[in-house]
């Protein structure tokens, strides 16, 4: 919840984290693309928000006058003491951040991880599927990213509750409280030196294996620092990003029997479906600060305020996607922006794309059948990612 | 289809998306950091032509241009 006070204008004083925005933000974003494309909010210390594709694009392609070095707009802006590379990375020290990560999230890389994600899919099931109902938020969507990455990483599935608090934490009560989001950051920090402190004296194969392995630009090994930030990226960006993109598709299908009797039916339309549920419910808004003055379609920016870099409100641009407010799980046209543009587009992209194809492939195949429980409630989180958090259906 | 049909993915636009690759897996090629370049020399069989207009229409950094000669 929001801990703000209500808004009553929507263009001159936004705020992402007001309950109406939470629980519907379409028609907003709707209303300030037909005012000015980068309105503006006192609130957070100063913030523009940008909710046209063009605005959004320029501002992604623009490391000169935008830094990412903050990338969560919060009610505070401390000294930053725990960056997360390459996600909080500027040019020049952004490319060589990024190309560690590179590799074990390739296409090919993914195809290997699939298998173990299409077992976790069923085993989920398997623990709801006679009950005739669940919570597809609760018992199904957030577990799969949570167990994926933790198998990529080596860490143990069962610490799942641990990452989705700390996410909580950081992402959603964190904005309003800089003491929780620090606790939360140096948990994560212990939990995952303990894990480095293990792999030094006993070896294995996985990805925090190879950023202690990894070398920097000068050849010598990475900081502490950088590794335990990398790990904390992976951690915090890989898991309600995806649990959101899953839990939204699967909320469209239960309300949309036409969408869904068509997917079971035609289900070489898979990756248009995806990738047109990325495009209209893009779970991910990052943010910007602004280093120095410039002018974003014809809107003057002034440094000192952060840029909430809606790729969400870019998505249901008019003047780049036809019927943009319409979902079309064969639009066949979608460049859309879910995942980002520029350098900072999301290293995890693949392996979110194979996550929520293999989730609604193996909950299609075992649930064809499944709709909205009218007597539940439908939540939705809060602020940077967008994604339903209580999701209760009725199946068969 | 009238010429010979050629693509180029521009490498200094491209940031590894993939969607070319996954809509015309004949086309593209992906480097170790998963960021694509044609296949070959860029020429497009005639029958992958559809596929590669899918493909330039779908990359979001605009880094895919066809020529048709």
């Amino acid at each position: 919840m929001s801990h703000n006070p209500p808004v009553t204008d929507w263009v001159n004083d936004f705020d992402h984290t007001d309950q109406q925005w939470t629980d519907n933000p379409f028609p907003i974003w709707d209303e300030l693309r037909t005012t000015c494309p980068v309105v503006h909010t006192d609130r957070f210390l100063g913030v523009y928000l940008p909710t046209t594709y063009e605005a959004v694009k320029q501002i992604a392609y623009d490391t000169e006058h935008f830094s990412s070095r903050r990338v969560v707009v919060r009610n505070a802006r401390p000294e930053i003491t725990m960056p997360s590379p390459p996600i909080t990375s500027d040019p020049p020290h952004h490319k060589p951040a990024k190309q560690l990560l590179l590799p074990p999230f390739t296409p090919d890389a993914m195809k290997k991880l699939e298998p173990r994600v299409r077992e976790i899919c069923n085993e989920l099931i398997d623990d709801f599927i006679a009950d005739g109902a669940c919570d597809a938020a609760a018992q199904y969507s957030k577990h799969i990213p949570v167990r994926a990455i933790a198998h990529m990483l080596g860490i143990p599935e069962a610490d799942g509750h641990l990452f989705v608090r700390w996410i909580h934490e950081i992402l959603e009560l964190g904005v309003h409280d800089d003491a929780i989001l620090m606790k939360a950051a140096h948990e994560m920090n212990d939990y995952f030196s303990a894990h480095i402190a293990e792999r030094r004296s006993h070896p294995r194969e996985d990805l925090i294996m190879d950023l202690i392995r990894a070398k920097g630009p000068d050849g010598q090994p990475l900081s502490d620092m950088h590794v335990l930030g990398s790990l904390r990226l992976l951690l915090i960006a890989g898991i309600d990003t995806t649990w959101s993109g899953i839990g939204s598709s699967i909320w469209h299908l239960a309300k949309t029997p036409a969408d869904r009797k068509r997917l079971v039916a035609e289900p070489e339309l898979m990756p248009f479906a995806i990738e047109e549920f990325l495009r209209a419910y893009s779970p991910v808004t990052m943010a910007r600060e602004v280093m120095k003055e410039t002018v974003i379609s014809g809107c003057p920016v002034k440094p000192g305020n952060m840029v909430l870099l809606s790729f969400p409100a870019a998505n249901r641009d008019p003047t780049m996607f036809s019927d943009a407010d319409k979902v079309i799980i064969d639009r066949k046209e979608n460049r859309h922006a879910a995942f980002g543009l520029g350098i900072h587009r999301c290293v995890g992209s693949n392996l979110a794309r194979m996550e929520m194809t293999v989730a609604l492939e193996e909950w299609l195949k075992r649930i064809p059948e499944f709709s909205l429980d009218p007597a539940g409630e439908v939540t939705w989180s809060e602020g940077t990612v967008r994604g339903p958090r209580q999701l209760p259906l009725r199946l068969g | 289809m009238q010429g010979k049909v050629r693509l180029h993915v521009d490498p200094s636009k491209c940031q590894g998306h993939s969607r070319c690759k996954s809509l015309a897996p004949e086309l593209f090629d992906l480097d170790e950091y998963g960021n694509a370049r044609e296949a070959g020399d860029g020429t497009v069989p005639d029958d992958l032509v559809d596929k590669a207009y899918l493909a330039k229409s779908n990359c979001p950094e605009l880094a895919i241009d066809i020529t048709e000669d």
